[in-house]
């Protein structure tokens, strides 16, 4: 039986806040920053996802079919391709008909609600379902959580949802000696299958591919095979390959070769017969498992910790995180679709990850992308947003309350 | 009677309450027949001249006549010692590196004072290089206007090099207005040395010492040590002219307690967090406002995540404009809780505008206004206690609101510049 290589890249586009002031509170209830996300997706489009969309289905076309990845597409990118490119949607539906494209299910806005409230968690997986099939006629049967976070609570609840293959991240303080290379099982629920990101290989491509201080540069196809196959040569079963979508484009720019590396690749691959690439359910039906995988604590594919702390790792973070979803049960019980929408937006994990202020020292930027100068900016500018959204919230509920009685 | 008047800022440009005293005196000033020649480094040319004429000591080069730089040096007589010369010399050593230093000094006067020096007026890292050269600059504008007053007058630290440069060059008496001092704006361990220097040196060679309040009259004659018969208290105002209260409409229906200020220790913002955190124990349908922005800013931010109580408490940033009065008009509380405030002018801008105030005692303000709370700064219990009533009770705010803007409607610039005009005569 052949070795496996699962490829799968994630596509997010976060729906960024405008410059929302404490004097807006109460006032204004337009919480977002058009034309900055309208930009910015176009922007990605043309440099990231068309024309690489257009190389995986040459490379699907070309290799009769034997080439094969999986996507995750959030619901927050879905709504924005929909106003402002909807080509790509056409061009991600194209590589779907091929049959050799698996759709990953996950939370419909890239939420954390896995962390903090298991019914919306249920709520946006399934509204991730629906809006999956409704725009590429396919179900997912495979799950990734936002950031590839998991714990064993975790899988135990995506398997509850209906999924029974999982993504996560090889973390080195969860893995010990043991290798990313097998297919493992929740420790809890042994019916959930494991596939975890073989992060020193993924990042080769995602991180170093343009770094010409590396020891490595540059990258061909032939190096990073070999590398591969030493991979499994004393035991190993697939190579799993997740990274980000931008990476092709954007963070790796077209100048770096990285589109004629991944154009290669394929061919590479198949002519030297080691491996054979396949999508995440197929993988979890072509091998057993090997052992199950203890993960108390949540881990994810983020920073050196790959645990939750970019996201939930100081004050800010944690009280910001809190106080959204204390609103949950008026939201329930209101169940106006407008405030869903805005709930579901802001509960988008980029907000969270603005205001980390691990690598922040005064005066620094923290990340590309990043619209924040610091992270206080980001917390203050979320929370004024958060304030006006609780405050329509509340009004609604007292005038429900108030009908009622 | 005309004054060369030294200031560092000016409206609309400012960063603190000094810019706005400075305009506030010179119209009052005006208003007595008092002409002022108004010297400031980085005028930006939109500030409003109708009550005195601007100079900007940007424009001004300074002569690379030699006799003139070493005439200049001499008579200034001070010598700007460099951090990195070493305290432990001995005499002859020590005469040799000040003789030095000199030499280095007249050098770098040609190479870098021969033109004209860009000040950026801001309080940036390399302040202590632009009150240095804004001496040299004010010197030199002393000179060139020789005929054209009859008293010096220089406002805080930043400008006192330059009215001694002034006073030494011409001949004319010298007032120096204290708005803070070093005591004021940190504690006594972290003074900046230079700062405190300079304080000094201004207060002993000025012929008379103005203070913003007793409380600062108090810490100059006990802390700087200087002769309480020059030192003169003459208690801030604030200017109402062309700020007509703003009809804001709200956007929440919370009530809304307002801190106004520099976010920093002197200030006692974390004082104004704890006790918001106490009144949101008790009622819920309030907010607290931080407006502003400083070197504590991120921490108090902190603070009040950890408290858990940000979705109550929220943050500005700084303020300009008309921004400042839409605040005012929207609060329904105001706060000072200044751990050391000289004068602290906000809380008559809050009064005028018929909101109540709670200052702290530890304040200038606090000797004059009667219809303002007052608490120790310390004091978190108290603090939250007065927020709480002033916000339960509607009879009390009324009564604190109506009495407090007649209070600081009668606090204007003329009777205060009078006084100063008083001062001047005394030494002319």
């Amino acid at each position: 039986m052949k070795k496996s290589i699962c490829l799968y890249f994630q596509v997010h586009q976060p729906t960024r806040l405008r410059l929302y002031r404490f004097f807006d509170i109460g006032k204004d209830s337009h919480y977002y920053d058009d034309f900055a996300n309208r930009t910015i997706l176009k922007r990605i489009a043309q440099k990231c996802y068309l024309p690489m969309n257009e190389l995986l289905l040459e490379a699907i076309k070309e290799t009769k079919g034997a080439f094969k990845v999986a996507f995750s597409i959030t619901g927050s990118a879905l709504e924005q391709f929909d106003r402002y490119a909807p080509e790509v949607i056409d061009s991600f539906r194209a590589l779907a008909q091929t049959g050799s494209v698996e759709f990953l299910g996950e939370t419909y806005y890239h939420s954390l609600a896995s962390l903090m409230s298991p019914a919306e968690f249920k709520h946006q997986v399934e509204k991730h379902k629906l809006a999956i099939e409704q725009y590429f006629g396919v179900k997912p049967v495979s799950f990734r959580n936002t950031e590839l976070v998991y714990s064993d609570a975790i899988g135990d609840a995506v398997y509850e949802l209906g999924y029974k293959t999982m993504l996560t991240e090889g973390a080195r303080h969860i893995m010990g000696w043991r290798s990313p290379n097998y297919i493992y099982t929740d420790d809890i629920q042994p019916k959930l299958k494991l596939l975890l990101r073989n992060y020193q290989l993924s990042d080769d491509i995602a991180f170093r591919f343009s770094d010409r201080g590396w020891g490595d540069w540059p990258l061909t196809t032939e190096k990073f095979l070999d590398w591969m196959k030493s991979g499994v040569a004393d035991g190993g079963d697939i190579i799993n390959l997740f990274m980000d979508y931008e990476t092709f484009g954007e963070h790796q720019s077209a100048q770096s070769g990285i589109f004629d590396f991944m154009r290669a690749l394929p061919g590479t691959v198949l002519a030297d017969g080691t491996f054979e690439f396949v999508t995440p359910a197929r993988a979890a039906r072509k091998h057993k498992a090997i052992d199950s995988l203890s993960v108390p604590e949540a881990i994810s594919w983020a920073d050196e910790e790959r645990d939750v702390t970019a996201w939930l790792g100081n004050e800010l973070q944690n009280d910001a995180f809190s106080k959204l979803y204390g609103l949950t049960e008026k939201l329930s019980i209101l169940n106006d679709p407008v405030l869903w929408s805005d709930f579901g937006h802001l509960q988008e994990s980029d907000h969270l990850y603005y205001m980390c202020t691990k690598f922040f020292s005064d005066g620094e930027v923290h990340k590309y992308f990043n619209p924040y100068d610091t992270p206080y900016e980001a917390f203050i500018n979320y929370m004024n947003v958060l304030s006006d959204f609780t405050i329509r919230t509340d009004e609604a509920y007292d005038l429900k309350t108030n009908e009622n009685n | 009677m005309r004054v060369l008047m030294f200031g560092w800022e000016f409206p609309p440009h400012i960063a603190g309450g000094l810019g706005t005293a400075c305009e506030g005196i010179v119209k009052g000033l005006a208003y007595n027949g008092v002409e002022t020649l108004f010297v400031m480094p980085s005028a930006s040319g939109d500030e409003d001249q109708s009550a005195t004429t601007i100079i900007n000591a940007s424009d001004v080069a300074v002569d690379t006549v030699s006799s003139t730089v070493d005439e200049f040096l001499d008579k200034v007589k001070f010598i700007h010692i460099d951090s990195n010369l070493v305290p432990y010399v001995n005499p002859d050593e020590f005469e040799t590196l000040v003789e030095e230093e000199r030499r280095r000094q007249v050098k770098d006067f040609h190479v870098q004072y021969g033109t004209k020096f860009k000040f950026s007026g801001k309080y940036g890292a390399n302040l202590m290089e632009e009150v240095a050269r804004y001496a040299m600059v004010g010197g030199t504008i002393a000179m060139q206007h020789k005929d054209e007053f009859d008293v010096i007058h220089a406002h805080d630290w930043l400008t006192y090099l330059a009215g001694i440069a002034a006073k030494e060059l011409t001949g004319k008496p010298l007032v120096v207005h204290v708005h803070a001092t070093s005591y004021d704006r940190g504690d006594e361990k972290h003074i900046d040395t230079r700062v405190l220097d300079i304080e000094t040196r201004g207060m002993l060679a000025a012929d008379r010492v103005v203070t913003v309040s007793d409380l600062t009259r108090n810490i100059v004659v006990n802390k700087y040590h200087i002769d309480p018969a020059k030192v003169v208290t003459v208690h801030n105002a604030v200017d109402f002219s062309g700020r007509e209260n703003l009809r804001v409409e709200r956007g929440v229906k919370d009530k809304v307690v307002t801190f106004l200020g520099r976010i920093t220790f002197q200030k006692g913002p974390e004082y104004f967090i704890e006790a918001a955190a106490k009144v949101l124990k008790r009622t819920e349908n309030v907010r607290f406002v931080m407006a502003g922005s400083g070197d504590m800013m991120n921490r108090c931010i902190r603070h009040v995540a950890r408290l858990g109580i940000s979705d109550r408490f929220h943050f500005t940033g700084f303020l300009r404009g008309t921004d400042v009065q839409k605040m005012f008009a929207l609060s329904d509380v105001y706060i000072m809780p200044s751990v050391s405030e000289p004068f602290g002018i906000s809380p008559l801008e809050a009064m005028r505008t018929n909101v109540p105030s709670i200052i702290s005692h530890q304040s200038g303000a606090a000797e004059i206004l009667k219809y303002a709370f007052k608490v120790d700064f310390w004091d978190v219990d108290n603090l939250a206690d007065d927020i709480y009533a002033l916000l339960q009770y509607p009879a009390l705010s009324h009564f604190a609101a109506v009495n407090g803007f007649d209070e600081v409607n009668a606090l204007k610039w003329n009777g205060a510049t009078a006084k100063l005009k008083k001062v001047y005569e005394s030494l002319v």
